[in-house]
């Protein structure tokens, strides 16, 4: 198959049939066109790879990069400023080599196995008082406003040492942060103002008062050479971690519920059997149509996806969520089945750059599978899965809201 | 069974911990893979098996011995 150039390019992202079903494209692209051309909501042009062998090893690696105003890569969004991956918060971190290994060593300490392990009692307790309050104000209840998206918020504000009263802000400042389409150039550049200066005089507070957390440590890290962290990367540091640990995570548990709860049986199959929890959670976020936009690499050298030969320059769009519904790569890839094991999925991405804070992710995850298992084992849709509605216009996907009763 | 591990391409992210605890643990410091036991009993190895096939930086290589 070979590299598209005359046919007109699909416009990306793809829209899903309904909530919580795949675009049929991916199949088709898949099968028919392993690379092919996309127009983004920028009017850029870019790549898109959908097989799973494709998509990891684009992710993996080392001669990619991101694209941003440097390299010419395609821009995500219609706005100039070219949304999350072309903020101030992607070029003050390292994004690669050395650089990028060192500063991704010194925060992994934070995201352990061990670390996760010890955080669940307090996740845990977070979760029961979260459903307590949906207990007392009585069902219908939206669980993602009750318990999704609150959870991830407290979880990583207390990891990081900031006030979980200051979530509204959180919340805007990440949503304009992952706007595609949502949010006004203005808008952006405002806000992203704002959250920067929030977090710097965050910072100046822990460096004269420090806490039990993770920016008062990093505060006093020093390298080899006894250098301490600049300011700048201390404040991008924390603005990467609030978005990225909240709004992922919080559209995850809601998306999470409503595959499990859309059809019962798979709900009734947890409650017969709680060690089911740690694989449906990985199937869960397999099955994930509602993944978001995907990762953009760019590259300065051709390059090769299956047969095809990418030529420098390119941005490539990899499509996690397609390349998890591969049939080359999982048997009965479209079917959800809870005890699927190994599952190799690419949600949390491969290589140097996978999620940081997966481990915490899947905490969170199963944490609030098994609490809802004890404490709501009634729990149902309150409307047909059919009328659950998407978040639109943002780089993240989810659902607007998540009607349940008990 | 024989197990080893590449510190230089392991990336962290502690999944090979939660698919099999008695075989992979991870350094305090950094984060990075310490493997426990590089030639693990039998009821072990579905588990290793899977901390293998899952790890996002493929830095875990497997050898069957005869």
């Amino acid at each position: 198959m070979g590299y598209i150039t005359d046919e007109q390019p699909l416009n990306y992202p793809i829209d899903n049939p309904t909530v919580l079903e795949p675009p049929t494209e991916w199949a088709e692209l898949r099968q028919k066109c392993p690379v092919a051309r996309v127009k983004l909501a920028s009017g850029d042009e870019a790549s898109l790879v959908t097989r799973y062998e494709d998509v990891k090893n684009v992710l993996a690696d080392p001669r990619f990069t991101r694209p941003s105003a440097a390299n010419e890569g395609a821009r995500v969004s219609e706005d100039e400023s070219g949304g999350v991956f072309n903020s101030e918060m992607a070029t003050v971190l390292p994004q690669s080599g050395e650089g990028h290994r060192q500063w991704r060593r010194l925060l992994n300490r934070y995201f352990t196995a061990k670390r996760m392990a010890a955080l669940r009692p307090r996740i845990e307790a977070m979760a029961d008082q979260l459903i307590d309050g949906m207990l007392e104000q009585g069902h219908p209840a939206d669980l993602k406003a009750g318990l999704a998206f609150p959870l991830p918020v407290w979880v990583i504000c207390s990891i990081l040492g900031v006030p979980d009263s200051d979530r509204d802000k959180f919340a805007y400042w990440s949503d304009t942060l992952l706007s595609m389409t949502r949010y006004t150039r203005e808008e952006i550049g405002k806000a992203q103002a704002e959250f920067g200066a929030y977090l710097a005089g965050h910072v100046a507070a822990k460096r004269a008062e420090p806490g039990d957390d993770l920016l008062s440590e990093l505060i006093t890290y020093t390298d080899a050479e006894g250098q301490p962290l600049s300011d700048a990367i201390l404040v991008a540091t924390g603005q990467g971690l609030l978005v990225a640990g909240h709004e992922t995570t919080a559209n995850m548990i809601a998306k999470m519920m409503a595959m499990l709860l859309s059809d019962r049986s798979r709900w009734e199959r947890l409650l017969e059997d709680r060690s089911l929890i740690r694989s449906a959670t990985e199937e869960a976020l397999r099955l994930d149509v509602n993944a978001g936009f995907g990762m953009l690499r760019y590259i300065d050298a051709d390059f090769e996806v299956g047969d095809t030969v990418v030529p420098a320059g390119t941005t490539v769009v990899c499509s996690m969520a397609a390349a998890n519904r591969d049939e080359n790569a999982f048997e009965r890839a479209d079917e959800m089945d809870l005890a699927r094991t190994p599952n190799p999925h690419l949600s949390f991405g491969a290589g140097a750059h996978s999620c940081l804070g997966q481990a915490l992710a899947r905490t969170e995850l199963q944490v609030v599978l098994d609490v809802l298992l004890r404490r709501l084992p009634s729990l149902e849709l309150a409307v047909p899965a059919d009328e659950l509605r998407r978040v639109e216009g943002l780089l993240v996907g989810g659902l607007r809201e998540l009607p349940v009763a008990w | 069974m024989k197990v080893s591990v590449d510190e230089d391409k392991c990336c962290g992210a502690g999944s090979c911990v939660l698919a099999a605890p008695d075989v992979f643990d991870q350094r305090d410091e950094d984060g990075i893979v310490v493997l426990l036991d590089a030639e693990p009993g039998e009821h072990l190895h579905t588990a290793v098996r899977e901390a293998a096939d899952v790890c996002p930086a493929a830095a875990i290589m497997l050898a069957d011995r005869t």
